[in-house]
């Protein structure tokens, strides 16, 4: 069972920087490119991690604590999710929360390490991942609740695994919802297109990058691959939700949670290849819209 | 409108300096003035020192209705009344004379130095400068807006991605964007000052370098004005060639910059493959002469390299294929949703503030004016075949997106028309003496809008006086103006659709 519990954590941990890859294959291959190596995010971290780091003389101890507490959230976080049916290593009544919150926890020390700087770009950074994550949450934690209602369970463990794909026969709008709600939040928490550029070099536009912008060596690597890491598990989630899969045969369930995975970068690699970033000032909108999705999903359920 | 104050002229016409009416700095403020309020443009503003302690001020307006050009001159010495406050379009070549020549113009209101260099005058010095300090660029007060809730952001002259170097400070309220103050220079190579020195074997090299991605339209106009100078005619078939290159070099230009929009706003798709056909449009240019940029194409007297019958037909046979490849490209742009929803609206500028900065090119006709060179003052084989104006109205990122596209078009079919045309381009090198005691305005549609150079001739036919002004000396200042009251998030795409040059300002 203990080996159970720590594959969930080290298939999380192992395979999430693999997600990128295939999200960059993806938008490469829209754009007529060869792309670049499936294993490159592995390549650049361990690139990262040899090098030095330097650090701003404007800077203090909150710079360096950020990419450890950042790193620290997505190991607990990656022992809370549960992935194509595999146990976890923490579960308990109300862990969704805890989870929301520790993305939370990770987010203000990010924005803390980024106007530790001084630098006016990591500040406006930093209000906008503020702006947009204060809007993305309500969407999340709705999303989850009007799960929980659904499934009776407030821990995550037992929500999932009470879910099987005959919720799209009985309610599939409200997972419908939830989904897209979910997609959102997903899109926004990982700064892709329509919310966020991550392949944009251009200072004054970037939410999540800009924030990073004085970061270097293991710092960085920490942080991209928190990031990595935070992408895997709160695909996790979206796919434990929409896409249920409980044969009780963990050999088939694991294969296939990991299918629909790859499934959700290439979609991902799709939205992305396929529509324009937002203008800022539309991203609250689209936010907000989310949130409603959750509510209403929330509101089918109670009715 | 006739005024006995000023001379008219055509572009590429040379006329006697002697002509050219010497008013009282009154009255010349006065014409320069009404000219503008009736709709003219400067073109170009510059001081030429005189034998004596003084300086003859010139002005180039020009009227995009009837196709003239008008000059007249006035007498200064180390200061003289500004236009400025009554005529904005005055106020860079303000500063410019300023730095150059230690004039002053009492009432400038913004009479900063706009390279960062030394005046030309030993002596004297507009802002009364030790002449022993260093001049650091960008090193200035800037204006600023100040409040509890004000910051100030501060971009550049190095940037993230690999463009030219310039600073930028932006002062916003929030994401709002109160004012931006763009100051440049970093590119400062003298070459205008080493230009006064005369003329000699190298000043076609700096032509093809004033801005190394406008090398045909800047060849060009010093082609036409040494010829037009030297009453040189150039054979048909090598003002054909030229005008193919032009169009090639502007073909290549917008379809980046489509590309390089769609980049900003993270599609993909476009910027990729306009990426790719950027590259394509560069080659049809290295097939004309062996280089992408059209460097060593274009001299005065005619063209370099010729082209035969085998070359034309390759030519028009790629560009056939590439018409097809960049309509797929960019009609994705407009056939999606999210892309319109980021370029509308973005980045207005009216047509009232286009006037009144005297704004040229795709900028210029994207608020709806209707001022192309290759339409209003053709010179070269636009005097034979002509492009219809394109311009939109909305002012927006959208309207200089859409304006480039228009062009794009109307390029592609201006060079196959001219290919059956002249299927056939032999080299000329025919090189005559310029006249003596001459002024010339040569003025040229490049991709980014009107390139205007000015020479004059002393009483021994050589090149006593040069003067170039690139699109960007006009434009910049939109940028500012576009930026009023945006998100700052959106500078980049400002930036982008105006895509203006740093080295072709700085000089």
């Amino acid at each position: 069972m203990l080996i159970l519990k720590l594959l969930n954590m080290i298939i999380a941990l192992a395979a999430a920087p693999f997600l990128l890859g295939i999200i960059n294959r993806t938008k490469a291959k829209f754009a007529g490119r060869t792309g670049q190596p499936l294993l490159q995010l592995y390549y650049d971290i361990w690139k990262l991690l040899r090098k030095g780091a330097v650090y701003s003389k404007t800077t203090s101890w909150i710079f360096r604590t950020g990419p450890v507490i950042g790193l620290s959230v997505v190991l607990i976080g990656s022992m809370i999710i549960p992935f194509g049916g595999l146990p976890t290593i923490i579960s308990f009544n109300g862990d969704l929360i805890l989870f929301a919150y520790l993305l939370g926890l990770s987010r203000f020390f990010t924005v803390l390490m980024a106007m530790d700087t001084g630098s006016s770009f990591e500040g406006m950074g930093a209000s906008r991942e503020v702006t947009f994550s204060a809007l993305s949450e309500p969407a999340l934690l709705i999303g989850l609740a009007a799960v929980a209602k659904y499934t009776g369970y407030i821990s995550l463990s037992q929500m999932f695994s009470s879910l099987n794909l005959s919720i799209w026969l009985n309610t599939g709008p409200v997972f419908v919802l939830v989904g897209f709600a979910i997609l959102i939040v997903f899109l926004t928490e990982n700064s892709r297109i329509p919310i966020d550029d991550p392949n944009t070099h251009l200072e004054l536009t970037m939410i999540h990058e800009v924030m990073i912008l004085d970061h270097s060596g293991p710092d960085l690597g920490m942080i991209l691959y928190s990031s990595a890491v935070k992408m895997w598990l709160l695909g996790s989630i979206l796919i434990g939700i929409i896409m249920p899969i409980h044969s009780g045969n963990l050999l088939l369930d694991v294969p296939v949670t990991i299918l629909f995975m790859i499934l959700l970068a290439v979609i991902v690699g799709i939205i992305e290849s396929s529509m324009a970033r937002l203008k800022l000032l539309h991203v609250p909108q689209l936010l907000v819209g989310a949130t409603i999705l959750s509510i209403l999903a929330l509101v089918l359920i109670l009715r | 409108m006739e005024n006995s104050n000023s001379i008219s002229f055509y572009n590429c016409h040379a006329i006697d300096i002697k002509q050219i009416p010497v008013v009282n700095i009154n009255k010349f403020r006065n014409t320069v003035i009404e000219d503008v309020a009736s709709r003219k443009r400067i073109v170009s503003f510059f001081a030429v020192p005189s034998d004596s302690s003084s300086f003859y001020l010139y002005a180039i307006l020009a009227d995009d209705k009837s196709g003239k050009l008008s000059a007249l001159s006035s007498e200064v010495y180390d200061k003289y009344p500004s236009l400025t406050p009554d005529c904005a379009q005055a106020h860079l070549f303000e500063r410019e004379i300023a730095e150059q020549w230690a004039i002053v113009p009492e009432g400038h209101p913004w009479l900063k130095p706009v390279r960062f260099h030394k005046s030309y005058i030993d002596s004297r010095d507009a802002w009364n400068r030790n002449k022993n300090e260093q001049i650091k660029p960008s090193v200035m007060d800037f204006f600023q807006v100040e409040g509890e809730q004000i910051h100030e952001v501060a971009v550049g002259p190095v940037h993230a991605g690999i463009i030219e170097p310039g600073h930028f400070r932006f002062q916003c309220h929030g994401e709002n964007v109160l004012n931006l103050e763009i100051s440049l220079g970093f590119q400062h190579r003298g070459i205008e000052r080493t230009l006064l020195k005369g003329l000699d074997k190298k000043t076609l090299y700096y032509m093809q370098t004033i801005a190394g991605d406008t090398t045909i339209g800047h060849t060009t106009a010093y082609c036409h004005l040494i010829e037009s100078l030297s009453n040189n005619q150039v054979s048909p078939e090598a003002q054909s060639l030229r005008g193919i290159a032009l169009e090639l070099e502007r073909l290549a230009n917008h379809t980046g910059d489509l590309g390089a929009l769609a980049g900003d706003i993270g599609y993909l798709p476009t910027s990729s493959f306009c990426g790719r056909i950027r590259g394509d449009f560069l080659n049809l240019t290295a097939l004309l002469c062996g280089n992408r940029f059209g460097r060593g194409l274009v001299s005065p007297g005619g063209v370099n390299y010729d082209i035969n019958a085998k070359t034309a037909d390759l030519l028009a046979k790629k560009l056939i294929e590439l018409k097809k490849d960049v309509e797929v490209a960019v009609k994705l742009l407009w056939n999606t949703s999210s892309v319109l929803a980021r370029f509308e609206d973005t980045g207005i500028v009216s047509p009232e503030i286009c006037r009144e900065l005297g704004l040229v090119g795709v900028p210029a006709r994207a608020c709806g004016e209707e001022i192309d060179c290759r339409f209003n003052f053709p010179a070269g084989i636009f005097r034979y075949a002509q492009i219809p104006v394109s311009s939109w109205h909305k002012g927006d990122v959208f309207a200089r997106a859409y304006v480039r596209w228009l062009e794009i078009q109307k390029s592609i079919s201006f060079i196959l028309d001219q290919i059956k045309a002249y299927p056939q381009v032999l080299i000329t090198k025919d090189k005559k003496q310029p006249a003596p005691d001459k002024l010339c305005v040569s003025l040229i549609e490049g991709w980014r809008g009107e390139i205007c150079h000015v020479g004059i001739t002393d009483k021994n036919g050589s090149l006593s006086h040069y003067k170039i002004t690139d699109p960007s000396f006009h434009n910049w200042l939109g940028l500012s103006m576009a930026m009023r009251n945006q998100q700052i998030s959106d500078f980049p795409l400002c930036n982008k659709s105006f895509n203006l040059s740093y080295c072709g300002h700085d000089l």
